[in-house]
Parts: C-alpha cells; sequence; structure tokens
C-alpha cells in the first residue's frame, strides 16, 4: 500500500506527478535541489527534502543522496519520473535494498531494455521485426554482414551515440574505405573500435507505442508518432501516428504487447519503432522503461491518467482496463517549449521569466512550472512547459494548435514558440505523416 | 513550505475559458493569498497567466561574480559554469597577455548541459582573467579584461 510518494524529479513532470498523487489521496514529498527549494513543484508538494546542491551530479543524479532523502521523507514509493534515474537500474535496485517500492518495472526489464544491442536481442527474442544488420568485429566479419544486410547502409560505433561514429556507405565500392573511418572514429571516440553494420532507411518515421502491463497482461494505449527531431531531440509528438494505413497500424501495437508479454512487463513503458515512410514496413528500435514526456497526447485520446496507473501498478494491483476498454478518441498534438534561442542554434537561455501568459481553453491543455515569476535555472535541461491540443479529428488540433501558440507570452528568457509556427505553418506538418528529415526541410 | 492544495487543474481553467466565452466580459482575475490567475480573451483565443505570493517568489538561484561593470571587457554571453580549459587538466585557452581577435575562443560555459563557447569578440590583448575556473557566472559578467588600444 502507497501512503507517502516520493517524487524524484524537478520541473513540469514533478508538478504533473504532485496532481496525480494528490488526486489518489497519496501524500507527496518532493525531493529537491538546492535550486529548486522555491520552483512552483516545491510549493505544490505536501512535503520538501532537500537532496542536496544544484548541480544533478550532487542532487538529481545521485543515487545515495536520492535514496537518502527518500528514507528522510518516510516514503514508501519513489516515483523517478522521465530521464535521470529512471532507467537506472542501480537506482532501482538500491530503493528496493531501502525498503521502498520503485514506481517503474522490475530491475529485470529494466537490464533487458538497458542498451540497444541487448533491447535488440530481446527483440529477436519476442519475434519482433529489427532492423536487418549486426555487429562486425573487424572488417572481414563488417564486409560479410554489408553482403548480408545490402545497400544503403549504415556503419555505426558499437559504443556510441548521438549519431557520432555514423557513416552512411551507398554502394560496395566505398565500403572498404568507410569502415577504416568508423573504425578509426570509433576507437578515437569511444575507446571500442568495433561497429554495427544496418540497413539504412532513408524515409523513417519515429512510431511509439504506449503500452501497460502488470506481470501477467499486457495492453497498448495507441500510437504516438515523434518523426519531427533535431539532432535526435524531440520537437513535436502527436496521437494516434497519422497517415499509416490501418492494418500496419494494428501490427506495430501487437508487435509491441507481444514484447511487454514477453517480458512479463510491468508499469508503463514505450516501444518505439521505425518505420518506413513509404512501405510502412516497422522495425523495433528499443523500450523505453518509463513514463514519456509526451505521454499527455496518450492521455488526450484516451482519457487515462498514465501516472495514477504506474502508480497503481507498482502498489501491486492488476490492471483494471483490459484492451477493449481502450477506445482513442479524437487527435492530440504536444509542442515542448523550450528555454532556448532556436535561431542561434538553440542556444539555451536561462534566467528569469517576467511574464509566462500560456494559452487557455477548451481542447488545450499546459503543462508547466513556470508561472510569471518562475525561474530556469542553468544547471537543468531547458524543457520550461508543454503545449498540448486536443480535438476531434487531426485538422481541428492543427488549426487549434496554431491559435493556441499565438497566444502564448513568455518573456524574459528566449523560447521556441516561433520554431513552433514555422512548424505549424508548414505544408508538410499540416498533410501529416512527415518523416524524420522534416526539421531540415523546415523552411523559418 | 507546504501547501493545502494546488489552485487548479488544467480543467478547471479550460472551463473558467468556457465560462468567459458565454459572456460580454474580457477577462477574469481571481486573487487569493497565495496566488494569482488572469484568464483573459485575446483575439479568437484566451490566455492564462500564474503569479503566486510574494512568499513564492522564486530566489534568484545564479549567484552572480560581482565585478566592476565598466571599461571593455570580455563578458558572460549566458549564465551558466565558466571554463578556462577545454578539458580538466588541459591548458586554458588563454593566458594574460595572449593576443585574441574577435572570433578567438578565450572559455566555455557550461549551460543547461551544454558547452557555450565564449569568443573574445574583439581585437586585443588579454590583460586579465577575472573569474576563477568553473565558478558560476550571470549573463553580463565580466570574465576578462581585454586592451584593445591598437597593438
Amino acid at each position: 500500500m502507497i501512503r507517502r510518494l516520493f517524487i524524484a524529479n524537478r520541473g513540469e513532470i514533478a508538478l504533473r506527478i504532485i496532481r496525480t498523487a494528490r488526486a489518489m489521496g497519496l501524500v507527496s514529498v518532493l525531493g529537491v535541489s538546492e535550486a529548486d527549494r522555491h520552483s512552483l513543484p516545491a510549493l505544490s508538494a505536501d512535503e520538501v527534502v532537500v537532496i542536496g546542491p544544484a548541480p544533478s551530479a550532487q542532487s538529481y543524479l545521485d543515487v545515495a543522496a536520492v535514496v537518502a532523502a527518500a528514507r528522510a521523507g518516510r516514503a514508501d514509493a519513489v516515483h523517478p519520473g522521465y530521464g535521470f534515474l529512471s532507467e537506472n537500474a542501480a537506482f532501482a535496485q538500491a530503493v528496493a535494498a531501502a525498503g521502498m517500492i520503485f514506481v517503474g518495472p522490475d530491475l529485470a526489464s529494466l537490464t533487458a531494455m538497458g542498451d540497444k544491442l541487448m533491447a535488440r536481442t530481446v527483440g529477436i527474442a519476442a519475434g519482433l521485426p529489427v532492423v536487418p544488420g549486426g555487429e562486425a568485429a573487424d572488417k572481414a566479419a563488417a564486409r560479410a554482414q554489408a553482403a548480408h544486410t545490402g545497400y544503403p547502409l549504415l556503419l555505426k560505433a558499437v559504443s556510441g551515440g548521438g549519431g557520432r561514429g555514423m557513416k552512411r556507405v551507398d554502394a560496395p565500392d566505398q565500403l572498404d574505405a568507410q569502415i577504416d573511418m568508423a573504425m578509426a572514429e570509433a576507437q578515437a571516440a569511444f575507446g571500442d573500435p568495433r561497429v554495427y553494420v544496418e540497413r539504412f532507411i532513408a524515409r523513417g518515421r519515429h512510431v511509439e507505442v504506449q503500452v501497460l502491463g502488470d506481470g501477467h497482461e499486457a495492453i497498448h494505449l495507441g500510437t504516438r508518432d515523434c518523426s519531427i527531431q533535431r539532432r535526435f531531440q524531440k520537437l513535436v509528438e502527436e496521437a494516434p501516428a497519422p497517415a499509416i494505413p490501418a492494418d500496419k497500424r494494428a501490427a506495430i501495437e501487437v508487435a509491441a504487447v507481444n514484447l511487454a508479454r514477453h517480458l512479463r512487463y510491468r508499469g508503463a513503458g514505450t516501444v518505439e519503432f521505425l518505420v518506413d515512410a513509404e512501405t510502412f514496413d516497422f522495425y523495433f528500435l528499443e523500450m523505453n522503461a518509463r513514463i514519456q514526456v509526451e505521454h499527455p497526447v496518450t492521455e488526450a485520446i484516451t482519457g487515462v491518467d498514465l501516472i495514477e496507473q504506474q502508480i497503481l501498478i507498482a502498489g501491486g494491483a492488476r490492471l483494471s482496463l483490459r484492451q477493449g476498454d481502450i477506445r482513442p478518441l479524437g487527435h492530440a498534438i504536444e509542442v515542448r517549449i523550450n528555454a532556448e534561442d532556436w535561431r542561434a542554434d538553440f542556444r539555451p537561455s536561462p534566467g528569469r521569466v517576467t511574464r509566462a501568459a500560456w494559452p487557455a481553453g477548451s481542447g488545450i491543455r499546459i503543462d508547466t512550472h513556470i508561472a510569471s515569476g518562475g525561474e530556469v535555472p542553468p544547471y537543468y535541461d531547458s524543457l520550461i512547459g508543454k503545449l498540448i491540443v486536443a480535438a476531434p479529428t487531426r485538422a481541428q488540433a492543427v488549426a487549434l494548435l496554431a491559435r493556441a501558440l499565438d497566444h502564448l507570452t513568455i518573456e524574459g528568457v528566449d523560447t521556441t514558440r516561433d520554431l513552433h509556427r514555422a512548424i505549424v505553418a508548414d505544408p508538410r506538418f499540416v498533410t501529416g505523416g512527415v518523416d524524420t528529415r522534416f526539421f531540415e526541410g523546415l523552411a523559418a | 513550505m507546504s501547501t493545502p492544495d494546488l489552485p487548479l487543474s488544467p480543467e478547471d481553467v479550460a472551463e473558467i475559458a468556457a465560462i468567459l466565452d458565454g459572456t460580454a466580459y474580457q477577462r477574469l482575475d481571481v486573487t487569493t493569498a497565495r496566488f494569482r490567475l488572469r484568464v483573459a480573451r485575446d483575439g479568437d483565443g484566451f490566455t492564462q497567466e500564474w503569479t503566486f505570493g510574494e512568499d513564492a517568489a522564486p530566489a534568484a538561484t545564479v549567484e552572480a561574480v560581482a565585478t566592476a561593470d565598466t571599461g571593455p571587457g570580455i563578458r558572460a554571453p549566458l549564465p551558466g559554469t565558466f571554463y578556462r580549459a577545454p578539458a580538466p587538466g588541459a591548458p586554458p585557452f588563454v593566458e594574460p597577455g595572449a593576443t585574441v581577435g574577435p572570433d578567438t575562443v578565450v572559455g566555455i560555459i557550461e549551460t543547461m548541459k551544454l558547452m557555450n563557447p565564449v569568443h573574445a569578440g574583439a581585437h586585443g590583448t588579454i590583460a586579465e582573467v577575472l573569474v576563477d575556473n568553473a565558478t558560476m557566472v550571470a549573463k553580463g559578467t565580466v570574465l576578462m579584461r581585454l586592451d584593445d588600444t591598437a597593438p
């Protein structure tokens, strides 16, 4: 039985979790860094415990300090939110060792989804399609793998991430030179020369499926499309994923549920797929074993409070929802309002928000921790709020989003508002179903 | 620190806007000891603006390094942690006496997990470094004095 819930996070997601905790009659105990003592979440929580100094490494990312703060707050459960320690197996273990419930999946699921190669192996075992390819320890192995995979292909560093050490190879005669370069770069950047050969999907979409599991049963809550990204950072998310044939969408949803069943997954999770924008063939990428930033678009079309489901499942309850209970209605779109000067290469823009006027009205939801006078500290990420719109059709949601952005005024820091205005005015976005190259082609 | 209840849910605010929409009023202000909410008509839609009480006003989180605001200097382009060298243990980007141009990188500022270069911004000679390595600085803090008299 959970009575006192410790929230090991900050910003809008901390406030979001406090709201649901309150609605469920739980005592919310918020862990804060010194910089966040006077934040809106800190003012809203029932109780506040200081974890440590402002830098994340000494507060929100310090496993021992967070667990100590949760114990000091006499919590019986810990909600990690997203980011920070939310997918850290050692943290989940430490929380359990201290006699508290970790609001998240079992250690086995966290470990299985811990790195991309491991996730791929588990995905294959669960019968999910994965992008054709494989690891290559040396040049000869890479050649053999390339012959198998076909062209165009991507060479990726096994230990890499964030796009570093990636090479595109269009034809066999370019392979040797590119392998040499990829291995040298991988060695220099990550101290590990191993590369990974993967089929290159020219026009790919990022589509993910929200799942809930209780260790016995698993259901899905439909798709989200997050193809509009910059350097692998999502900017816009919508639900359901638009312009996908119904049979393909259903197949993606079934695959996600199959993975959750295979893992005997407990909690809320997101199964990510790469979808070919031309053929709609789909490939499993990874699973995020936590709540996602973009969860409100799913809540908007299903009416399910995902944080409440997480807490109920963590408390030991079986799923009360059946697949047939989930009947997504309408269309929802979320844009992330970040404190960044997007015209100056997205330079961070922390500081005091002198005025924050957020849009309001029917079909509009604002998840933010920033009111007029609010402080955006320089220590953490730049998300200051999310604007979520919902309407019966996608066209209506797009129109509502355009109007809502016109009624959004943030003074004191730079924001990505005008970037979103450019996106919402782009004919490709209005049509729907864009691929991940959308941002490169944005005329702003 | 604890407050008995969150002011209003997003659904409450949407409802207030809907009520306002059916009237001739331009805006509705709710002021309590703890917060002020203004829901206002704005063209074809509505805005919501929150302010929390005096006690709730967030304290400044950046302790700025006090420096004289006069003379030519290289200023922090944004708030964050100032570093003089590209990596721990590496030699500093510049030392006093170094000749620099507008695009010379003289340091970096770590903000929101990103490293941002600090450029000299003008031709000249570094006269003095005013801020220690790994110090939190406010936007506009003078980091170095630049002697920009003709070389």
